[in-house]
């Protein structure tokens, strides 16, 4: 699984980050800063997908 | 109080809704529902002209969309206001694209996760100093609303930008005004105006600044410059009303329903760590901010033709109970997993104190939940919910059960 995360569409909701911290920062404005490059390692799978699916803006998606 | 306009009741929701009744407080997910059924884009005479989308879909285009609609204004009344945008009367709320991002880049490392952490510790405290008073009240009936809730923001905004917390009333006066009857009040004596209030609040952090947000934007440095004192007024303005009605609304509702569901307050004192997930589906249930624009050219609302000048109430609480958009929209789920919930707004306004709201939420829920073992309605007749386009208690009367301190 990898993600892919959009920049222009994150307006700072912050909901990736209190869901899955490891898989996503905050910059000092508040937008969202994707920690995992390339494959998203297995025990992290749930909360990517927590992450994709709370995402309001949909800036988040999940490929295979 | 000045005298308000008398209330002219609504014969039909899809054609003559009026939001700031209170027809429409007592039951305005019930009004939603039917409209999104029969009628997903109301619209009504009322404040020269007004549309409500219902429907997920629809509110989230809207949001998106700075060509077709203008935030010149955020709240609809019978005036429409001439502030040449983009800039408006309250920046960033107001402004348009490009100068919005330009007052919002100013406001958001205030506001960003970083910043808000150092003050859950305080909020807390506060909280548990609340919730010793109220219990310690004899009778054991408290009003959650106005005896706790409403006192969380006004202690939080009051120290993030400098002004005494012992103002809080005064607070309350002017939102009150601007929120629940926009353009009603009548004539307003000039010593009591908010704008009065905040050019004093000004001078005084020019004349002793100190570490706070109004001093800040005070001493910004733009390219040589100080902001405008009108720029400086209408941002703390907005900080100061969108702070406060709004997270207490978010505490009271939240309090209104564990009131009557105990299973959910049991669970969150069983597994406290569902607390995330339950605080964005109190946020999803009873989003409590619905926002305005104004057509700036023509277009379309889910095919329906909307001309300029036309206000457009941006329901993201409706939004937020569309069943294209949510499983089983209308039930609150605490753990529910897939939640786009759409309480802080869409797009490039997406509510800057988002997460300062949140953090409000989450620490005052976890303190009741903590504190108090179980409670119910004290008299579910008295609960009364404001008007407006912030919905929240603003009565809620609760009986206190058993003692757990």
């Amino acid at each position: 699984m990898r993600i892919r995360f959009d920049r222009d569409a994150c307006v700072g909701h912050n909901r990736c980050h209190l869901l899955a911290p490891t898989l996503f920062d905050v910059d000092d404005e508040g937008y969202a800063v994707p920690l995992v490059e390339g494959d998203v390692p297995a025990d992290l799978e749930a909360a990517a997908r927590l992450a994709a699916d709370n995402c309001p803006e949909f800036a988040i998606t999940l490929e295979d | 109080m000045s005298p308000a306009t008398p209330e002219r009741p609504v014969q039909d929701w899809a054609t003559d809704f009026d939001h700031t009744t209170q027809a429409w407080a007592d039951r305005a997910p019930e009004i939603w529902r039917d409209l999104r059924g029969r009628c997903p884009v109301a619209h009504s005479d009322r404040f020269g002209g007004t549309w409500l989308p219902t429907r997920h879909e629809d509110v989230a285009a809207i949001a998106h969309d700075t060509e077709h609609y203008t935030s010149r204004s955020v709240i609809v009344s019978d005036l429409r206001p001439d502030v040449p945008a983009p800039v408006g009367f309250a920046p960033p709320i107001t402004s348009d694209p490009p100068f919005h991002e330009f007052a919002r880049r100013l406001l958001l490392p205030a506001f960003a996760p970083r910043a808000i952490a150092p003050l859950e510790e305080p909020t807390r405290q506060f909280c548990a100093t609340l919730i010793d008073d109220l219990l310690a009240e004899r009778s054991g009936v408290v009003d959650a609303a106005t005896g706790y809730a409403q006192h969380i923001p006004v202690r939080v905004i009051a120290h993030l930008l400098g002004v005494p917390e012992a103002d809080g009333d005064r607070f309350r006066t002017f939102i009150h005004r601007i929120l629940e009857r926009p353009g009603q009040a009548g004539e307003v004596d000039p010593e009591d105006l908010l704008t009065t209030y905040l050019f004093r609040a000004i001078e005084d952090h020019r004349a002793h600044p100190r570490e706070d947000l109004i001093s800040y934007l005070v001493e910004l440095d733009v390219d040589g410059s100080p902001l405008s004192d009108e720029h400086v007024v209408g941002t703390i303005a907005l900080l100061l009303i969108a702070g406060i009605d709004t997270t207490w609304s978010a505490i009271g509702a939240s309090i209104w329903h564990l009131a009557q569901h105990p299973e959910d307050h049991r669970r969150l004192r069983e597994e406290p760590e569902l607390i995330t997930f339950a605080v964005e589906e109190f946020l999803r249930l009873y989003a409590p901010v619905t926002m305005a624009r104004i057509v700036s050219s023509d277009t379309e609302i889910g095919g329906c033709p909307v001309h300029e000048g036309d206000w457009v109430l941006l329901s993201f609480p409706a939004a937020n109970r569309d069943p294209e958009a949510f499983e089983d929209p209308e039930r609150f789920v605490i753990d529910r997993q897939r939640n786009r919930h759409a309480a802080f707004g869409l797009g490039i306004h997406r509510c800057l104190g988002s997460n300062l709201a949140r953090m409000e939420l989450r620490v005052a829920i976890e303190e009741w939940v903590r504190r108090v073992p179980a409670f119910e309605l004290a008299d579910p007749a008295a609960v009364r919910w404001s008007t407006g386009q912030v919905r929240g208690p603003r009565t809620l009367p609760v009986r206190l059960l058993g003692d757990d301190s």
